[in-house]
């Protein structure tokens, strides 16, 4: 690593060649605002003109996102050149934005009007016409407000990164330019999946998920039985919300916090993990042994589901017919549950607290409809929650730990917590799998080769009982395309396939809190390439202290096969627990 | 989606074959369709992006962002009304408003018999001649708004009687 001597306001410092001007002054302690510039360029076009500075060798001012440093360069961003023209940028972007701060659901974490606070912008300076609104509510999982958008393309580049897709697009040219997908289509009119990376990135209320709060808060004033369950992935980010250190595990105080808002029960989804697993275990098992498509590819992500629906329908027949996790336990309270407390299905409100915006589109698909009811009524985001959480008054960090709901539905395994970061239902599988086939538990317990925290593939061979099973797991669609072509092109030698359509898992999902260096000054200047990991380690760290960590070892889910489903993969276990799934055409005919 | 007819997806295979080994191909292949398949509609730049990888997104952006390139099939005629400084001053503001009221369309649209397409052009170098028409090629000089009926009669006599 070379280093180049540079200055910044006249003090001397060292910083590695190579970086650029706002990564250097980053490093050396200043922050320099900017917008379109996000994780060392990974969405950057240079396009915003918040970050200009004053280098020496430059002609006129520089955008220092884009700008590398070199030796011997002084650099001044207090200049009043480099002020006054930094506020100007933010100003004029304000002139064609709709400033309906106080309505945005975006205020609190908008960069926007971060920079604008920072740089001293002023209120009405360009007044004129507006560029055209385009707003798209049609979609389940995302929301478009082409009022709120300062086309700073980061967006862009997070779908085409993340998934090499890019549904997102700039339209048009000059005053008329706005981003969307083709044809100014709705999110779900083109073959988006709904994911919600895009809205991870966005600087601004331009793309936000579809709130769902207030579907919850009528159910609750119906006085229906209201129960929520959480994912495993939001215990280790809720706290973010509220300001604790990135990977602070919170389970028991969002158990306490759900609890305050009202829902009479408060279940983990974990039990729906486990019991995923016991039927995903056997459904490879049988695939194994009485032949059936292989390799058998997971279907917890609907994000992934959505993507495979689109563009590998010849491909449907590997998906495991597993329903996801929360749709599996939303079947379940709505039968053995329901039973058992002797309450009418029809009379529950099941609600899903999820790190994941495609889970809202999941919930309405019509194959997951069980009896006449909808597995799952509402899903909310951990984002949402939070914002459930602040409207309440309750101070978080102040709650008790509370523990789940303890009844018929309560036990969880460190297999089902594990779900939540890439590789997990992987691992959690393989823990059963190998118990199935060898009568014992598989030593160590972590199998260390299928853990990951980011985009990627990885893959592993398990020697069991001398078969030799070879996995994959993939996270993001680039790198699931890589693994499905392979399978297209009958080159696939994996038995197993794990899929998640975020980067990462879903710790990393698109209703996760917000990870915005300006808004953590408490955290390192590397958060954005840490923190998937220390999410991970959050979920990780649940399941070493659990002492029950295999699935098949979850004593309630063994007492509802028992007394309801009868064994896994029965005619009753199928009519509750298993989806089909249909290719679908990704722009389909609107006109 | 209305699904491209098998000689449309062979003409666009081969236009999209012809580049392939271009480092940056995505422009010669819209200008090569927009040329010999008249238009790119999405239907063909889903196909265009099968090819090359592009995203659709990307394409439609350039697509929108090129006045060259058209979403919709252009008329027989493409009637283009110079509306640079010269004719301008000239009054070309008043003949493309007399083309629109008898055409009944507005610039970049196409009239409903698909004879002709109305675009304002930025100066199109005939300064001299201002306010002038490009008609498909053929370049009318010092049109005046009374001329403006007679260009749109013969036109569609001659379309008329081919």
């Amino acid at each position: 690593m070379s280093l180049v001597n540079i200055k910044i306001e006249g003090q001397p410092y060292q910083v590695e060649a190579g970086l650029t001007i706002l990564e250097a002054a980053k490093a050396c302690g200043y922050e320099i605002p900017s917008l379109c510039a996000f994780n060392h360029g990974e969405c950057n076009q240079g396009s915003c003109r918040v970050c200009l500075v004053e280098a020496t060798g430059a002609r006129g001012l520089v955008a220092s996102c884009v700008y590398p440093v070199n030796e011997g360069m002084e650099i001044k961003i207090s200049s009043p050149k480099a002020t006054e023209a930094r506020r100007r940028s933010v100003e004029l972007m304000l002139s064609n934005h709709n400033k309906n701060c106080q309505q945005c659901d975006k205020n609190g974490q908008c960069e926007l009007l971060h920079v604008a606070q920072v740089t001293g912008a002023r209120e009405g300076v360009y007044e004129g016409v507006h560029s055209e609104t385009h707003i798209d509510t049609l979609a389940p999982g995302l929301v478009r407000d082409t009022s709120k958008c300062i086309l700073c393309g980061r967006c862009i580049a997070r779908c085409s990164n993340a998934h090499g897709m890019g549904i997102l697009g700039f339209e048009n040219r000059g005053f008329a330019t706005f981003v969307s997908p083709a044809e100014n289509r709705s999110f779900v009119d083109s073959p988006c999946i709904q994911c919600g990376q895009c809205v991870n990135v966005c600087p601004t209320g331009a793309l936000m998920e579809q709130s769902e709060i207030a579907k919850v808060d009528a159910a609750i004033k119906s006085g229906k039985h209201v129960i929520v369950q959480a994912a495993p992935a939001v215990r280790a980010a809720i706290g973010e919300e509220f300001d604790n250190p990135v990977g602070t595990p919170c389970t028991g105080k969002m158990i306490a916090a759900l609890r305050r808002l009202g829902f009479e029960k408060v279940y983990d989804v974990n039990f729906g993990a486990d019991l995923t697993i016991m039927e995903e275990g056997t459904e490879l098992l049988n695939r194994l042994t009485n032949g059936g498509a292989l390799p058998m590819i997971t279907s917890c992500s609907p994000g992934w589901v959505n993507y495979a629906e689109y563009n590998y329908g010849d491909l449907l027949p590997h998906l495991s017919s597993c329903k996801s996790p929360h749709e599996m336990q939303g079947a379940v309270i709505k039968s053995y549950w329901a039973q058992e407390k002797g309450i009418d299905p029809k009379d529950i409100f099941v609600v899903s607290v999820m790190p994941c915006v495609a889970k809202k589109a999941e919930k309405d698909r019509e194959q997951l409809v069980t009896n006449g009811n909808k597995d799952v009524d509402a899903v909310i985001t951990t984002r949402e929650l939070a914002k459930m959480i602040r409207r309440a008054g309750i101070i978080f960090n102040r709650l008790p730990d509370e523990d789940w709901d303890q009844d018929i539905m309560g036990d969880y395994t460190g297999a089902g917590v594990i779900f939540g970061v890439t590789g997990g239902v992987m691992e959690a599988a393989l823990r059963t799998v190998y118990f199935k086939l060898t009568g014992k538990e598989c030593e160590p317990i972590e199998i260390k080769a299928v853990r990951g925290h980011d985009a990627g593939i990885r893959e592993a061979s398990l020697d069991i009982n001398g078969t030799t099973v070879n996995v994959a797991i993939a996270s993001g669609m680039k790198s699931a395309k890589v693994l499905l072509d392979e399978i297209r092109e009958g080159k696939s030698k994996y038995q197993f396939i794990e899929i998640m359509g975020c980067p990462g898992g879903c710790i990393n999902g698109g209703g996760q809190p917000y990870v915005r260096s300006c808004f953590m000054p408490n955290e390192a200047d590397d958060i954005l390439d840490t923190y998937k990991e220390k999410r991970a380690q959050a979920l990780y760290s649940e399941d070493e202290r659990q002492v029950l960590r295999q699935s098949h070892k979850n004593p309630q889910v063994a007492e509802l096969y028992e007394k309801y489903l009868g064994e896994p993969n029965s005619h009753k276990a199928h009519e509750l627990l298993h989806t089909t799934y249909a290719a679908r055409e990704g722009f389909n005919d609107v006109k | 989606m209305a699904k491209l007819q098998e000689a449309a997806v062979a003409q666009i295979t081969e236009i999209c074959d012809r580049h392939k080994d271009d480092k940056t191909p995505l422009m010669m292949i819209l200008s090569d369709i927009q040329n010999e398949y008249g238009y790119i509609p999405l239907e063909v730049q889903e196909l265009v992006s099968k090819k090359t990888g592009i995203s659709v997104a990307e394409i439609y952006g350039v697509v929108t962002f090129y006045s060259f390139f058209s979403l919709t099939p252009k008329g027989k005629y493409v009637v283009g009304c110079c509306l640079g400084t010269a004719c301008y001053v000239k009054g070309a503001q008043n003949v493309i408003d007399k083309f629109q009221e008898i055409l009944g369309i507005k610039p970049g649209e196409t009239s409903e018999d698909g004879l002709f397409t109305l675009d304002a052009l930025r100066c199109i170098g005939a300064c001299g001649i201002a306010p002038a028409v490009s008609i498909s090629g053929k370049v009318y000089p010092k049109v005046s708004v009374d001329q403006v009926p007679q260009i749109i009669k013969e036109l569609k006599e001659e379309a008329a009687s081919a």
